[in-house]
């Protein structure tokens, strides 16, 4: 490719899934959702992120090694987070859930749409598969876990904790 | 603590009429400080909750809250050209607006399951209330936190089930905390000043007055249930409280909560011009 050569989106996305998530790192920036929207222009490029958390403190370190990752492709970089759609567990690609699946992590449930009732909870059943022997016999052990975006389960047939993904 | 937020909505923003800027930022405030505040009582079961996974729960929950508290202030800094970072830490704890339920302190595990469960069926309804806000940049963060309140609504209604129906000294202390709470709980969804204001605007889908109906409609089946305190008549369709709402709801704040803020603050205190 020669130095003249016009900047293409596609160049941008695949530097894209070369960013992992810090918290999941098999898991790119690309695969989990993120990203939701690129715009290469002119010298300069603009990536719109959307948080997966209201408070996940992995944000701003996504957003510099996304803007450190752009400036080999564009002399000016601009990585903005947004919350003008909300980022959704359903947003987490094929690849991305068999990644997650690989590394320990059940994947998120589908979400349920329509309208959220007043004290809407997540559904407790089914409980999600276990990554390591696909049993569905597991137990939610606590919808809490160690990051904002996990919850803690039990696999009562291979007996192993495992997180899952907090379907959001 | 702006850094990494997303740019939402300064141009928004400009567009608001006055008053309607104005009854939107007490709103916003409101909101922040009640998340703020529900937060830093929240770590403090961090290694002393009564089981591991309660270790894990409340220190997830706080820093939800203060993540959501984070992003409302940014929001309203944005209303008021300010420094979100001031606003959050900068101020005396007589000028924090956190409803009361928020001023006691975390005393024991059902007082603090009772006052979550209480706050976070209070918020939801809030949030529904702005789910469809005309205030964009509100809206796409309430959409968010809705989601991420099903976590928290299901761990409260299940330690709501638990400690009611777990023998005779966890009910009682659940009841007693119940009793105690109520009439502070009426302070979330205690009317605004200017919260007519933002119906007429769209802001708000309705007046907190009408949401607060909702709230005690909807947690009526739960609690008769469990047989739990529940002090409200029924007069009509409406639930009367028998309980009276404190003269100023979100003011006036305790001793417990100016300990909190003395602790909360500290850092920020020691050095306000610092660039952390």
């Amino acid at each position: 490719m020669s130095g003249q050569a016009v900047l293409g989106e596609r160049a941008v996305w695949e530097a894209l899934a070369e960013v992992p998530d810090p918290e999941i790192p098999t898991l790119s920036v690309v695969e989990l959702g993120m990203v939701r929207r690129v715009e290469v222009g002119d010298g300069r490029v603009r990536v719109e992120l959307l948080p997966t958390f209201v408070g996940c403190p992995a944000l701003e370190v996504i957003r510099r090694t996304v803007a450190e990752r752009l400036e080999r492709l564009a002399p000016v970089v601009e990585v903005d987070a947004t919350f003008a759609e909300p980022w959704t567990s359903d947003r987490i690609t094929p690849e991305g859930r068999r990644k997650l699946r690989e590394s320990g992590f059940a994947p998120p449930a589908p979400r349920t749409t329509g309208e959220q009732p007043l004290f809407a909870t997540i559904p407790v059943r089914p409980a999600a598969a276990c990554p390591y022997c696909g049993s569905p016999d597991t137990t939610m052990e606590n919808a809490f876990g160690p990051t904002l975006c996990r919850s803690i389960f039990w696999c009562n047939a291979c007996r192993q904790p495992f997180e899952q993904f907090k379907t959001v | 603590m702006s850094t990494s937020l997303p740019a939402t909505g300064p141009e928004a923003a400009a567009q608001l009429d006055e008053p309607t800027r104005e009854a939107l930022a007490e709103l916003l405030l409101a909101m922040a400080d009640d998340e703020f505040v529900i937060g830093f009582w929240d770590s403090e079961w961090t290694g002393i909750a009564p089981l591991l996974e309660e270790d894990v729960a409340f220190s997830s929950l706080a820093q939800d809250e203060i993540g959501h508290a984070q992003v409302l202030y940014q929001l309203l800094a944005e209303l008021r050209d300010a420094d979100p970072d001031r606003i959050a830490f900068g101020r005396g704890a007589q000028e924090y607006r956190h409803a009361r339920l928020l001023d006691h302190p975390r005393t024991d595990w059902a007082f603090s399951i009772a006052r979550r469960f209480l706050y976070d069926t209070a918020d939801a309804v809030r949030l529904d209330l702005l789910a469809a806000s005309s205030y964009a940049p509100l809206a796409g963060v309430v959409a968010k936190m809705r989601r991420e309140e099903t976590y928290h609504l299901l761990h409260a209604t299940a330690w709501v089930e638990r400690l009611a129906g777990g023998g005779e000294e966890p009910r009682r202390r659940l009841q007693d905390a119940l009793e105690r709470l109520w009439p502070d709980a009426l302070c979330v969804l205690a009317p605004l000043e200017g919260d007519r204001r933002l119906v007429e605007a769209g802001v708000l889908a309705e007046p907190l007055a009408d949401g607060e109906q909702r709230w005690l409609t909807g947690l009526a089946p739960l609690l008769e249930r469990l047989g739990l305190p529940f002090p409200f008549r029924r007069a009509g369709a409406r639930l009367e409280p028998a309980v009276e709402r404190p003269a100023s709801p979100r003011g006036d704040h305790s001793a417990s909560f100016e300990w909190l803020w003395g602790e909360f603050t500290s850092v920020y205190r020691s050095d306000p011009e610092a660039a952390w």
